[in-house]
């Protein structure tokens, strides 16, 4: 269809930003453009009127201070830029969510302008470059394939849908006939992902039916049994090595849960998110999720909805709760992998990561929920899986934590509309990527639109808060056949699904069934409450839509215009699958420890260290998050008189006016685990309890999180890693007395390159949130005074296996670190003691680059100079003063924490500390440099400057943080 | 005296109303929550209110430009009435996303009694958001309610949030007769050309401004979040110095000043 065109642009004489960024993103692919001016592009309807088309442009449209607009009528003909000077035009594909067209539909209503069609683009005029190699270029750095279509001069002039007939028949699907290979080439050819075992069970239900299965009824079995909605591998039968594990999420996470019995978990394991006790009146929900797939083929789409997701999952839970804070962490490839050394079909790391981290930005910022707390994880491995774990807290009332759907309630559906975005999202995402994912896959790939959300989210509270609904749930994986499927269970439901608000036209009844479009919940709401419901909507901006109703039928029935696409068997639906049988061993990896010849220069080497991805400052993301909205945050992530020092934790008080609190750790060391799983795993938990204590929180009133991210479990090898490091994560909770109050898996994450198959270290993020009475018995990392002393608590040991040290050097060693229980307890108890005592000055722990890396971090944070003696240093297993220096410098032990102690409070710390190994190592001296001796010979100094530019330097990807060295 | 009414403004993307409402609550007045689906219903019920507060956000997601959507809304709804509130003795707060909001529905800095846009907030000079504290001074401004002279930190946390006059006459006008109310400034107390003190490089380093009649005040850092003792970054640092937490952090000084003369005029 033919439009208006309006082309927005910068005066000549003014900065042009977007320009400027565009021109960076050529030149990284090796164009060295002259200049790149930039331009926001518009389409509306032909029906508005040339003068309609110009008031709006120059009122709405255009910045009557900096820019300039030109009109092109509908089927004129435009001519090309001038010579020389080269078009890109960014466009969405069809089916992409275009927010900013929506507003501007609003903008017209607002000034009684007809609503006509909208699109919007953007554009690029590009000096000094060559066509063909900017046109390539240009889709690589301006544009991601999956959901945008690039022009290179040629005009964008008409609207790029296409008007699809939809196809309304239920089609049934006949498998009578069909033998178990047959059925599973009909899964495989349908995206069902299901495997023969389940397909014959459909095959036999259907059976006994009589029948064959509709389409929409095939597809919402496949929904309900996908890996990602019912984690059947970790919840079925594993024989390990002889031994049956009937369901290992019982045995291990669920058990230490059960086993503890801790009496501040509220809900555990029945709801969108686990909920914690609080105070008296409210709990704290907390919730992580991955989503890894959709990140790998479109990052910032990907992470964007990620994060839409996990907010969507806390405000579900209960009867509605308040997203407080986010949190993400990211395992990535190294960003300056050499381009020879990408597998076809996978996205550059440093693309991966600008994307991912704009994505977080761009969906977290917008909805007004601070994001706090995170971490960075690097491994070539992760080439064709990134992994993006993100996560949301939120608060409600501990009075509304439980929720009960009665038949006869509405099914009542809020906020955006459905389109054919995220179609078998939940499928795709339990099978492998491959060479052909980016193309094949596009469709599981959505796009937020977090204003959306933040109406539902309003809209939600609003209900909430008049207490008008008795159950709720996000639509998530499977869409609106998850939720309603979930919701109905133990009752029945009967939807009218031609009520169901549609982005466009030509939507199948199954695709609006299970897509997975964003923003969206459903809600069970009584009627004598509905009026209010949609009153309430209204004044928030939020579409309601009522779907159907709850039964008691134990069926779940879909119509669309009175014709039945589904009646499904809710008992067959939810407990029909068949226990998943699989076959797992464990052998040892094969490794040796290496022969390195002694460290000639440590100070050297320590500034490798900290230049190393995993260790330095992550400033550059952190900046780019609002840390700072809902004003609850009491403990900044960048700590220190500059605002530059790494915090180990965030401190948040939620409730405004009361210094009560929750503090925010995470544990992740994807490395260890190609040693060990089980270190891997202790590691990640003591790690996130370390970060939690060290900032002054209580390990007595700590819950964690799991999230399993993990190879093909098909394998046996690596099935029986993943039994390995449950049963060592298992032990260790038990031990800290943590309970595990919500936690999810992503299996499957290995990618097939054209020559060979690479798969991710097995990786367990432990997440873990603590309650505190007062905030302001809280530490960051950064020293704080001159002629302090420095305490290290714990037990130094040989441990570089899997070290940052050895990762510098190349190898990867055996040695890894162990966790010792009764050494961490004591070491968290102590540290905690020590800190509510207030006779600590600042903290950190030791993690990635140990206690080298950790005194440095205190001193950058600080600005002020230390000098540390080695020999004070308390050694344990395999170090002695015979040892070499750099193994104590860089040794990855567990359970230690570096202290900052005022002289006059030494004592009162070392009473605080009782039975944790401890010895002071070394003082604030407030000079210039990190300073290491040993037997009272200097063996490492860096300069605080010098450190400051290696550990800044390399995630510095706008240039602007060496800047503030400079200063 | 009673407690002033302030009516803190939400909107599709608006999300920074529960800190603004709380402040202005510890300040003393006496806050409401209305949305604009509400005001707009009834437009004459603006007059109801002492203060009208459009808080932060990403109102209408900041579609086309920040704050032009809802600024459209307003302007095309209520039309002069925003005039005739600040001439029947109201006050108006416009932060970050809300001072977006305020400049493009021509209230700020209005300095010829119209509603006219007459300088843009445009992309930070590094194209992309950025949450970090800056440090401000308060001019010598009309600002009825804001005194001048304060060293203040507050955090900014915005994309758009660079301050261009329509000309260079416009320019000095801001500087010279009093429209320019805060000021990014360097360590030295300088007005801070440079990043990161001047965190998007605004010309003239300014950060805030307010209108011909003084009654109206908008910027881009947030006293919002930084009301609070605990939400000062260096609270531990001050703790250690004064030995116990100081009652209010850098940004209360905004709502208390404005409540205060909220109430004198009311």
């Amino acid at each position: 269809m033919q439009a208006w065109r309006i082309e927005v642009l910068v005066r000549e004489s003014e900065p042009d930003p977007a320009g400027s960024s565009a021109a960076k993103a050529l030149e990284r692919q090796g164009l060295a453009p002259t200049s790149v001016r930039s331009r926001r592009g518009f389409l509306l309807g032909s029906t508005l009127t040339d003068a309609q088309v110009r008031t709006f442009a120059r009122s709405v449209l255009t910045d009557p201070v900096l820019e300039t607009f030109v009109v092109h009528a509908p089927g004129a003909s435009s001519p090309m830029p001038l010579p020389g000077v080269h078009r890109i035009s960014v466009l969405l594909r069809k089916g992409v969510t275009d927010p900013v067209a929506q507003s501007v539909q609003k903008a017209l209503a607002d000034l009684s302008l007809p609503v006509v069609e909208a699109a919007t683009y953007r554009a690029y005029d590009v000096k000094g470059v060559d066509a063909r190699e900017l046109a390539t270029a240009a889709r690589r750095a301006l544009a991601n394939a999956v959901v945008n279509e690039v022009l290179a001069d040629v005009l964008p002039e008409s609207f790029a849908y296409s008007d699809n007939q939809a196809d309304l028949a239920p089609h049934p699907i006949p498998l009578a006939h069909l033998d178990r290979t047959g059925l599973e080439q009909l899964s495989k050819d349908g995206g069902l992902a299901l495997d023969g075992a389940e397909m014959l069970a459909v095959q036999e239900h259907y059976q006994q039916l009589g029948r064959a299965p509709r389409r929409m009824e095939l597809e919402t079995i496949a929904q309900t049994w996908s890996e990602h909605c019912k984690h059947k591998t970790l919840t079925g039968r594993i024989r390990f090595d002889g031994q049956i594990i009937d369901n290992l999420l019982k045995s291990t996470i669920a058990h230490v849960t059960h086993t503890l019995a801790r009496d501040f978990c509220v809900s555990v394991f029945v709801d969108n998110a686990g909920i914690v006790k609080f105070d008296d009146e409210d709990s704290v929900c907390i919730k992580v999720e991955t989503h890894n797939r959709p990140s790998a083929i479109e990052p910032f789409g990907g992470a964007g909805t990620g994060v839409g997701g996990v907010i969507r999952d806390v405000l579900g839970t209960g009867l509605g709760a308040r997203p407080i804070a986010s949190t993400d962490v990211f395992c990535l490839a190294p960003p300056d992998m050499p381009k020879e050394q990408l597998p076809a079909g996978c996205l550059h790391p440093r693309t991966v990561l600008q994307g991912v981290v704009a994505g977080v930005r761009d969906y977290g910022n917008p909805m007004g929920i601070p994001t706090v707390n995170g971490s960075l994880h690097f491994d070539a491995d992760f080439v064709g899986n990134p992994l993006v774990y993100v996560g949301n807290v939120g608060i409600l009332k501990t009075a509304r934590a439980q929720k009960k759907v009665h038949a006869g309630d509405y099914v009542v559906a809020l906020g955006g509309r459905t389109g054919r975005d995220g179609i078998h999202g939940a499928t795709f995402s339990s099978l492998g990527l491959h060479t052909k994912s980016e193309s094949v896959s596009s469709g599981a790939v959505q796009i937020g639109d977090p204003i959306a959300e933040r109406k539902v989210m309003d809209a939600v509270l609003a209900l909430a808060e008049r207490d008008l609904f008795s159950s709720i749930t996000d639509c998530g994986a499977g869409g609106f056949s998850s939720a309603i499927g979930e919701m109905s269970e133990g009752l029945g439901a009967e939807i009218e699904l031609q009520g169901a608000p549609l982005k466009y036209e030509g939507l199948a009844p199954w695709e609006i069934w299970i897509s997975e479009a964003q923003e969206r919940m459903v809600l069970s709401v009584p009627p004598r409450h509905l009026d209010a419901v949609k009153a309430v909507c209204a004044e928030e901006c939020c579409e309601v839509t009522v779907l159907g109703r709850f039964t008691d039928t134990g069926q779940l029935v879909v119509k669309f215009h009175g014709q039945v696409h589904a009646d499904l068997d809710l008992h067959f639906l939810h407990k029909g699958l068949p226990v998943r049988e699989r076959l797992a061993t464990y052998v040892p990896n094969k490794l040796t420890e290496p022969n390195l010849p002694a460290e000639t220069d440590c100070s050297k080497a320590l500034l490798t260290v900290l230049s190393d991805y995993a260790v330095c400052s992550k400033e550059w993301i952190v900046r780019q998050y609002d840390h700072e909205v809902q004003a609850a945050s009491a403990s900044k992530p960048l700590c220190g008189p500059r605002e530059d020092g790494p915090a180990d934790a965030a401190v948040l008080a939620p409730k405004l006016g009361s210094r009560r609190g929750i503090v925010l750790g995470n544990g992740l060391n994807p490395r260890y685990s190609k040693i060990d799983p089980a270190a891997m795993a202790e590691c990640a938990l003591d790690e996130a309890m370390r970060n939690i204590v060290a900032t002054g929180g209580d390990p007595d009133y700590t819950a964690v999180l799991d999230n399993y991210c993990w190879g093909n479990t098909n394998n046996e090898q690596r099935l029986g890693e993943l039994v390995r490091a449950s049963f060592a994560l298992r032990d260790l909770a038990l031990r800290y007395r943590t309970p595990f109050v919500s936690g999810k898996d992503s299996l499957h994450n290995e990618f097939k390159a054209s020559d060979r198959t690479i798969v991710i270290p097995g990786c367990i993020l432990v997440t873990a949130m603590s309650v505190i009475a007062d905030v302001a018995r809280t530490v960051n990392s950064a020293l704080c005074e001159r002629n302090s002393l420095l305490v290290l608590v714990g037990v130094t040991k040989n441990e570089l296996g899997g070290s940052t040290y050895y990762k510098t050097k190349g190898v990867l060693g055996t040695t890894v670190p162990r966790v010792d229980a009764d050494l961490g307890i004591a070491v968290l108890n102590g540290v905690y003691r020590a800190i509510q005592a207030g006779c600590v000055l600042s903290a950190h722990d030791c993690s990635e680059g140990g206690l080298a890396v950790a005194a440095t971090e205190m001193a950058l944070g600080g600005r002020l100079g230390i000098r540390i003696d080695l020999s004070a240093v308390p050694l344990g297993t395999g170090l002695s003063a015979a040892s070499r220096t750099e193994d104590v410098l860089f040794s990855e032990s567990q359970s230690r924490i570096l202290l900052e102690v005022n002289k006059d409070r030494l004592k009162d710390l070392q009473a605080n500390l009782r039975s944790a190994p401890h010895a002071v190592i070394g003082e604030v001296n407030g000079g210039d440099t990190v300073t290491f001796v040993r037997g009272g010979k200097d063996v490492c100094t860096v300069t605080l400057a010098a450190a400051e530019r290696a550990w800044k330097r390399p995630l510095d990807l706008d240039g602007t943080l060496i800047q503030e060295v400079a200063r | 005296m009673k407690a002033p009414r302030v009516l803190v403004l939400r909107a599709p993307g608006i999300n920074c109303e529960r800190e603004t409402h709380f402040a202005f609550q510890r300040a003393g007045g006496a806050p409401e929550f209305v949305h604009v689906t509400q005001l707009l219903a009834k437009p004459d019920s603006l007059f109801d209110y002492r203060v009208l507060a459009v808080p932060g956000g990403f109102a209408y997601g900041d579609d086309i430009a920040s704050g032009r959507v809802l600024a459209q809304e307003l302007k095309a709804r209520l039309g002069d009435r925003v005039l005739q509130f600040l001439d029947r003795g109201g006050l108006v707060l416009g932060i970050c996303n809300g001072f977006q909001v305020l400049v493009r529905l021509g209230l700020l800095p209005c300095t010829r009694g119209k509603l006219e846009e007459e300088v843009t907030l445009t992309h930070n000079l590094s194209n992309h958001y950025e949450c970090r504290w800056v440090t401000l001074q308060t001019q010598k401004s009309r600002c009825v309610f804001l005194p001048a002279g304060l060293t203040v930190r507050w955090p900014a946390a915005h994309g758009e949030g660079r301050l261009v006059p329509k000309d260079d006459g416009l320019a000095r006008v801001l500087l010279d007769e009093g429209f320019a109310a805060l000021r990014y400034v360097d360590a030295s107390g300088a007005p801070a050309q440079h990043y990161p003190a001047n965190p998007n490089g605004s010309p003239n380093a300014i950060a805030g401004l307010t209108d011909r009649t003084g009654r109206v005040l908008g910027m881009m850092p947030h006293p919002d979040r930084s009301f609070l003792p605990t939400h000062m970054p260096n609270w531990r640092e001050t703790m250690r110095q004064q030995g116990t937490m100081p009652e209010d952090g850098d940004g209360m000084v905004v709502f208390r000043e404005m409540v205060k003369v909220a109430r004198a005029d009311g």
